[in-house]
């Protein structure tokens, strides 16, 4: 075994420490080189050499939509009947929900039925609290639903209810059936990865404009682009969990003679059932985080509000809005565990009565048809009576202009620092990096990392974006994400390592990191550009909040899953409580902490496109122009492009983590 | 109290049948009219003004949420059937190609006047007194500074997507400003909040109709006035080699609609076009939306009620 200690130096880090140096050095002087040379194009990709795609994919879109077809039907009819099977049981919710069963369509529309009443729907789901856990969680999720009635929140919080209630069956049946048959056929597997690679990394913003020609514009279409953003962590869940069924259960079913069905059905998933919640979890979390741009093509809701009260410089309303939004997706997600944690019912012959069985189904069933008659007479059970309406809205306000007006100088000071003495050299010296240097490290790289397959992968992929033409857009954008996910790993590491050592920092730094994943950015976003001003350092620290969660969570988790015998060893052996730190845990954390990294690029990258709403200049930005001119080739191309970044990051740092794991000896 | 309201219930919904057969001798078709509604206030306001109108005119009418550019897919195919603001500042692009193709029609003005320009507050001109003669810029460009873009003034523009060419202005002009684009309005007027709290100095891009013209004092630079020469011909105005040399276009806020409105609702399509109304009415309702937090269909009612001799008119009764 090699030495752990961090001090030890090998050929291979001191060749990556000269390759570095080589780089600033490069990157300080490129433009001089280029100059000396007289070769501009070291610095600034030449023109002559790209061929652009983006114009393909548009006329490619067009061809899709106006040309396209099967014979008997055109691929429009396709995507439009896809559309309508969304629509029928997403009228159904909203009548559940909002509407209420309706005749006729615009304003003809006349009500017969009214929609459930707010204290109907506040019991069913105390009903299913209690039913799937505890009345601890049915009085929480109780509170969560009330806080949306208390706040004024209701209707919009409905309509995100009935979108999130269609999206993630949709999510989930269409995840548990690709995972399902990725687990049948490793052709189909190995087919599908790539393909969610570029789902999860493509940001949303690239393929809205497709969606829309295609399904059409309205709720549909952004149920459609939630589902696409949500599903694919179910895929590969599902995969998975399947895959590490014990293989004695599995020949278990065989001797038995079961079907294929039924071992698949009977024996395989309900053994992998646990892991299978993961990823209806995961799948409730990210349709919640689409709510925003869902809304931006016409999903409505609590997105909508948020939108609207930020564009009113109504913080307080934003607030309260993004607020609903945390906390339906922390009931729906409490719920989601409960249930799958609940036992399951023993089967014993039961003789009472179908009403005594069905304690909790029986006493919906009442509140639902009782409160339907009483809000015929007293209104305030049907709607939340606008009188008790509380809000927050006016001290937030204050407290941000208070901020403004007190500390805008201290502020701004830290804030020109940081540009001056940090940002700014680093974006200089990506900018100035000839894009041969870059192409050549990033190919060595790979060829280091894991061989000749990775290699190949990085240089294709960074021949795409060069030859497209987004050279100077993807380094600003490796800059704002290389800034932002530095510092948040510094923030972020010694937080995960503060609560892995200590349970009551733990559940504080937990309950943090849960809220600004769930929050959505915009809400924070506008406070930022009230006190940083528009521009990178805005950008930056919204991103710094998103990505910090990956790297607390994982630096925690790799802490806490060190064998406590290799612990114990150290103690005995007699290491101080540092010497315990930086010589046994961080070391043999250090797997799980580049996984952590790896995950909190890929949230940056993801959130670079918000921050295009602050005004950035990087590839997000490019997304976001496609996005409101319309332009599917462009958007595409520039999407594909962050996704890239992505993937080459994700690559590099996945082969170096199993490559430090061998060597640490785990598995 | 029971029986009476449940009387009422059903008294309302034969009422609304009866109704609704009443009008369906009136107008051409019964299937709801698509308006699309945006992001921002003033264009709310106008849509359901017009969809009030139609209402009462006896149509259908159904709103639908729509981007303000994507929506042009769904004008050219009849998804959807009237967009009621597309300015001429920032949508005669795409509303251009959209008639080229004689899939979307453009139903003349609202009445309202787009106004986009560079402004700033009034405090600003104790420490500039030349403001607002765009003369005086240069002069207080250490004043608009900030530590990022010192010794040039710093002007927050408007996001990239709306156009507007001040980059080629500042450098026509010979401006000693930096040009920062803010990504959505949301962060332009966030800016301008923070500034204002402050007294701080602050130039930006501020368009009007909108709710910052009542909330805060302030004045537009007077740019060398607009003209088509000006943004086609370099040699017009003080800089002899290069266009854009003076200010923005002030230019209609248009109607548009799905061509096939003219056939299937023609009095429909007669009452969009018959639609105006004056940027004073806009503000004073977007002022009472925005800054006093009125209820937006409260405020829209008002004005049909208020207003019931101009759109009777409008649908000719």
């Amino acid at each position: 075994m090699i030495a752990l200690g961090p001090y030890c130096i090998s050929r291979k880090a001191a060749f990556w420490l000269v390759i570095l140096a080589a780089s600033i050095l490069l990157g300080q002087y490129g433009k001089d080189l280029a100059a000396a040379l007289d070769a501009k194009w070291l610095i600034k990709f030449p023109r002559e050499l790209t061929f652009p795609i983006k114009d393909d994919i548009s006329r490619f879109m067009a061809w899709l939509v106006e040309d396209a077809g099967f014979g008997l039907f055109s691929f429009v009819d396709l995507t439009r009947g896809i559309a309508w099977l969304i629509e029928v049981p997403y009228a159904f919710m909203r009548g559940l929900l909002i509407d209420g069963l309706v005749f006729g369509v615009g304003n003809e529309a006349v009500q017969i039925l009214p929609p459930l009443s707010w204290v109907a729907v506040i019991t069913v789901v105390v009903a299913i609290g209690r039913w799937a856990g505890s009345w601890i969680l049915a009085g929480f999720v109780g509170a969560c639903f009330l806080y949306l009635a208390a706040f004024g929140e209701w209707e919009s919080a409905m309509i995100t209810l009935a979108s999130i209630l269609i999206a993630v069956p949709f999510g989930v049946a269409g995840g548990l059936g690709l995972g399902v048959a990725g687990f049948k056929w490793r052709w189909l597997d190995r087919i599908l990865t790539p393909i969610l690679d570029l789902m999860q990394t493509v940001p949303v913003f690239a393929y809205l404009v497709p969606i829309l020609f295609l399904f059409g514009f309205g709720p549909v279409s952004a149920l459609v682009a939630t589902v696409i953003y949500a599903m694919p962590p179910m895929v590969r869940v599902t995969t998975l969990a399947l895959r590490a069924v014990p293989a004695e259960i599995d020949e278990f079913s065989r001797m038995t003679g079961c079907t294929e069905r039924q071992r698949l059905w009977r024996v395989l998933i309900p053994t992998a059932l646990p892991g299978l919640m993961v990823g209806v979890n995961q799948v409730i979390m990210l349709s919640l985080n689409m709510v925003i741009i869902a809304s931006m093509i016409g999903a409505g809701g609590l997105g909508y509000d948020v939108l609207t009260s930020l564009r009113r410089l109504d913080i307080g309303g934003g607030l309260e809005s993004g607020v609903a939004i945390v906390v339906l997706a922390i009931a729906l997600d409490r719920l989601s565990q409960a249930m799958v944690s609940r036992a399951s019912p023993a089967h014993s012959e039961d003789s009472r009565s179908f009403l005594k069985r069905h304690p909790w189904l029986t006493t919906c069933v009442v509140v639902i048809v009782g409160t339907g008659l009483l809000g015929l007479i007293a209104p305030a059970v049907q709607n939340y009576p606008e009188a008790a309406q509380i809000t927050t809205g006016k001290i937030w306000e204050d407290l941000v202009g208070w901020l403004n007006v007190n500390f805008f100088d201290q502020i701004e000071a830290v804030k020109t620092f940081a540009l001056i003495h940090f940002m700014v050299p680093v974006k200089r010296l990506l900018l100035e990096l000839p894009w041969p240097w870059v192409l050549f490290i990033l190919t060595l790289a790979g060829w280091q990392l894991g061989g000749l397959r990775l290699a190949c992968l990085c240089f294709a992929l960074t021949a795409f974006i060069l030859s497209n033409g987004l050279w100077a857009k993807a380094m600003i954008t490796v800059y704002l994400c290389g800034v932002s996910v530095v510092i948040a790993c510094l923030i972020g590491i010694p937080l995960g390592i503060l609560s892995a050592q200590n349970d009551r920092a733990n559940r504080v730094v937990q309950a943090g990191i849960d809220t600004l994943q769930t929050l959505p950015s915009f809400v924070y976003l506008i406070p930022v550009v009230m006190l940083f001003r528009v521009g990178d350092f805005s950008a930056m620290i919204a991103v710094i909040l998103y990505a910090l969660a990956p790297a607390v969570r994982y630096a925690s988790h790799g802490i806490r899953s060190i064998p406590p015998e290799l612990l114990e060893a150290g103690i005995v052996s007699g290491c101080t409580r540092r010497q315990l730190l930086t010589r046994i845990k961080l070391p043999l954390a250090m797997p799980e902490i580049m996984l952590g990294i790896n995950q909190t690029i890929m949230l940056a990258l993801s959130m670079l496109v918000i921050t295009a709403l602050v005004g950035t200049r990087d590839l997000g930005q490019e997304v976001y122009i496609a996005l409101t001119k319309a332009d599917t080739g462009r958007g595409v191309v520039a999407g594909l492009s962050v996704a890239f970044i992505a993937i080459i990051a994700d690559r590099l740092i996945s082969a170096g983590a199993v490559r430090a794991r061998k060597r640490l000896g785990l598995n | 109290m029971n029986r009476s309201r449940l009387l009422g219930t059903a008294f309302a919904v034969v009422a609304s049948i009866g109704l609704a057969t009443a009008a369906q001798a009136e107008v051409e078709s019964k299937d709801p009219i698509k308006l699309t509604l945006h992001d921002w206030t003033g264009q709310l306001v106008t849509t359901k003004i017009m969809g009030s109108v139609l209402q009462n005119a006896g149509y259908n009418v159904e709103y639908v949420q729509a981007d303000y550019i994507a929506q042009f897919a769904g004008l050219k195919t009849g998804d959807l059937h009237v967009a009621m603001e597309m300015w001429e500042t920032t949508g005669r692009e795409a509303m251009d190609e959209a008639t080229g193709t004689g899939k979307v029609e453009n139903l003349g003005e609202t009445g309202m006047l787009a106004v986009e320009e560079w402004w700033y507050p009034s405090y600003m001109k104790e420490l500039c007194p030349g403001l607002p003669n765009w003369e005086a810029l240069n002069d207080c460009a250490e004043v608009f500074s900030t530590p990022e873009t010192a010794p040039m003034g710093r002007y927050l523009g408007a996001p990239v997507t709306w156009g507007g060419f001040d980059d080629e202005r500042v450098e026509a002009l010979e401006l000693d400003y930096e040009v920062v684009h803010a990504g959505t309005d949301a962060a332009l007027f966030a800016e301008l909040e923070s500034a204002y709290q402050r007294k701080a100095p602050i130039l930006l891009w501020v368009y009007a109709p909108h709710w910052a013209q009542i909330k805060y004092e302030g004045e537009w630079i007077e740019f060398p006035e607009y003209t088509a020469e000006c943004y086609n011909d370099p040699s017009w105005g003080s800089n002899e080699d290069m266009a854009y040399d003076c200010g923005k276009p002030r230019g209609p806020i248009w109607k548009v609609a799905w061509a096939g409105v003219k056939d299937k609702w023609p009095g429909a399509h007669a009452a969009i076009k018959n639609f105006t109304i004056s940027n004073d009415e806009m503000a004073g309702m977007i002022a009472q939306i925005d800054l006093e937090g009125r209820d937006l269909d409260a405020v829209v009612a008002d004005w049909v009620k208020a207003n019931e001799a101009t759109w009777k008119g409008w649908i000719g009764q």
